[in-house]
């Protein structure tokens, strides 16, 4: 009797919970998929039927034929590449460093400077964005810096040059001519745009004091002694930091690099406030993309397919990163 | 010597975090020639209050709506999920019944997939269920809360079985013993979980774009997205936006207990020789 009336409490507890869970993402992540089958353009009910069904055609269109949809899709994933490329690791040191830094005990001010790098982190992505955008404007105070070391600053947010192309020059004509999935291989390897690399500024800034938190906890649970030995065995601080503290921490930064891989592919909110992907679609991301099409263009069959594709691919990245640097070794 | 160089480096990095908030609080006091002429200075001249009484004025931002909305969200939010996380995480925690680690399970499972997938079927199933376009379709689907539920499993695991078993000899039910003894007992944690959840909701963007497209119910966030990424081009608004940005970071790092003052102050106005050139 009393076992009956807990398994029913235990049920009662959980059902507003579950029932939640069902509607906004159990379900969702299936409509998810039903859609992506879809022609739909979000008026009529995708579920009654009268919605033309087309099997795998966004699909197609989005990965193996030649087209505008298919050559913006290209262009968003290169542009999510170098972004992943450059943010993840740079945020991922810049956290370690912060951690280590604030976590000596000799440090005064250790609180202050833990709120002051914490602090971005807990601003809204929307009215940081906009910060940036005027910190990056033309005439805004990241070029006044540049002026004082007499650099004269890009227009960050109109400059569709990529950085490499900017260091390397004229493109050679054979890499114009070189067509690997709808873009030339010039475009492939010219790097971030300028535009693109004030966002990934933007996105280190306003990561880095989360994944500071998570390495101080981690640090603060260090066992004490084998610092210590180290210590007694004469390892400078450096080569205790390398050599002990580091690779006690793998663990941490599997998980601080799982996250931030998982979070810079679906950048959406920095893109949409500062850029809807311009200039010349160089901070276009696959999420960006896929908001665009569906509720901007109304095709919302071939904006599931993008989240759907996009979601395969943080899946097998994220399966990848697991295999490589994760099992075993932590 | 070797600590001076070491205080100096972080000084210099908490310079580089503060800078961004200091210099965009700074330019909201400044008239628009100013602020593109010195964009660096920290010293507004002249001192220009422009912005914002403009922001409580102008018709065109309905400002006092949007931060009323976002409030609705962000209380309604912060309640909702303290009390179903609370009870889900009970109920996964303490009761036993058949299926539970089943269940805890695919709540873990469905928790990894990523946001962007969700972000049509969302809409989807807010037409579907006619809430599209209303207070409750926006809070309903943020209250769906893995990490929550989580949180709240691990206080209530941490709680001795004794106490719940005294509870119940003294004759109080399940519903009883939850929440007059239990709950008390996992304070931190819901105070923990009621910091996550306010600062979040107040700070969500994506999850309530799908969710509106009428200015009525427009948040802070919903309202300057639109305002700088709709008026950018036409740049008719630009002072007003970006003294509207300053009231949606502050009330958002406000709450947060323990920042410095000074941080709670944040930014308006300026920048961009198209942008300046187009508002005159």
């Amino acid at each position: 009797m009393r076992r009956r009336r807990e398994s029913l409490a235990g049920w009662l507890f959980t059902t507003p919970a579950l029932v939640l869970l069902g509607l906004f993402l159990l379900a969702p992540i299936l409509l998810a998929v039903w859609v992506s089958l879809l022609d739909w353009d979000g008026t009529r009910n995708p579920l009654a039927g009268g919605v033309p069904f087309v099997g795998l055609d966004n699909y197609r269109d989005l990965l193996t034929q030649d087209g505008l949809l298919r050559t913006d899709f290209a262009t968003s994933v290169r542009n999510t590449l170098y972004f992943v490329l450059l943010a993840v690791p740079a945020q991922t040191a810049l956290a370690f460093g912060l951690a280590v830094a604030v976590n000596n005990k000799l440090l005064r001010g250790r609180t202050f400077f833990r709120t002051v790098f914490y602090f971005p982190s807990v601003t809204s992505s929307v009215a940081i964005s906009v910060v940036f955008l005027f910190l990056f404007s033309g005439t805004g105070a990241v070029n006044g810096l540049l002026r004082l070391f007499g650099v004269d600053g890009p227009t960050w947010f109109a400059d569709p040059r990529g950085l490499l192309h900017l260091l390397l020059g004229q493109p050679p004509r054979w890499m114009l001519d070189t067509r690997v999935f709808s873009l030339s291989l010039w475009d492939w390897v010219s790097g971030p745009s300028v535009a693109m690399t004030a966002v990934i500024v933007l996105v280190v800034w306003t990561t880095s004091g989360t994944f500071m938190l998570m390495y101080l906890a981690a640090l603060q649970n260090l066992p004490e002694d084998v610092g210590e030995a180290a210590l007694i065995d004469g390892a400078t601080r450096w080569q205790r930091l390398r050599e002990v503290t580091l690779p006690l921490l793998r663990p941490t930064t599997f998980l601080v690099m799982t996250l931030g891989l998982i979070s810079t592919w679906q950048v959406f909110d920095q893109v949409y406030v500062m850029s809807q992907g311009n200039p010349a679609k160089t901070t276009l991301t696959p999420a960006y993309l896929s908001y665009q099409r569906a509720f901007g263009d109304g095709a919302f069959g071939t904006g599931a397919a993008i989240a759907i594709t996009l979601t395969a691919l943080i899946l097998v990245l994220t399966w990848a990163q697991r295999r490589l640097f994760g099992e075993g070794r932590g | 010597m070797r600590r001076i160089l070491g205080y100096s480096v972080l000084a210099l990095g908490a310079v580089l975090y503060l800078a961004p908030f200091v210099i965009q609080l700074v330019t909201s006091f400044k008239t628009d020639p100013d602020a593109v002429a010195h964009p660096l200075s920290l010293l507004p001249d002249p001192l220009s209050t422009d912005t914002y009484r403009r922001l409580a004025t102008d018709p065109a931002v309905d400002f006092p709506r949007w931060f009323g909305n976002s409030l609705l969200v962000t209380v309604c939010v912060t309640l909702g999920r303290l009390l179903v996380d609370a009870l889900a995480g009970y109920g996964l925690a303490r009761l036993r019944w058949r299926g539970r680690d089943a269940v805890f399970g695919g709540i873990l499972a469905v928790m990894s997939v990523p946001g962007v997938v969700l972000l049509i079927p969302k809409f989807l199933v807010l037409r579907q269920l006619s809430l599209y376009n209303s207070y409750l379709g926006m809070v309903l689907p943020l209250l769906v809360d893995g990490m929550g539920i989580f949180l709240m499993r691990q206080a209530f695991l941490q709680v001795p079985r004794e106490v719940e078993e005294s509870a119940t000899v003294d004759g109080a039910g399940v519903l009883r013993t939850w929440w007059s003894v239990v709950l008390p007992m996992v304070r931190p944690a819901l105070a923990t979980l009621a910091v996550l959840s306010f600062q979040g909701s107040w700070n969500e963007f994506t999850g309530l774009l799908v969710a509106t497209s009428d200015p009525r119910y427009e948040t802070l966030t919903l309202g300057l997205a639109r305002l700088v990424s709709g008026a950018l081009g036409q740049g008719e608004q630009l002072p007003l936006k970006l003294t509207h940005r300053h009231a949606v970071h502050r009330a958002g790092a406000g709450r947060l207990p323990g920042r410095p003052q000074v941080l709670r102050e944040q930014p308006a106005v300026l920048g961009g020789e198209g942008l300046v050139a187009r508002i005159s």
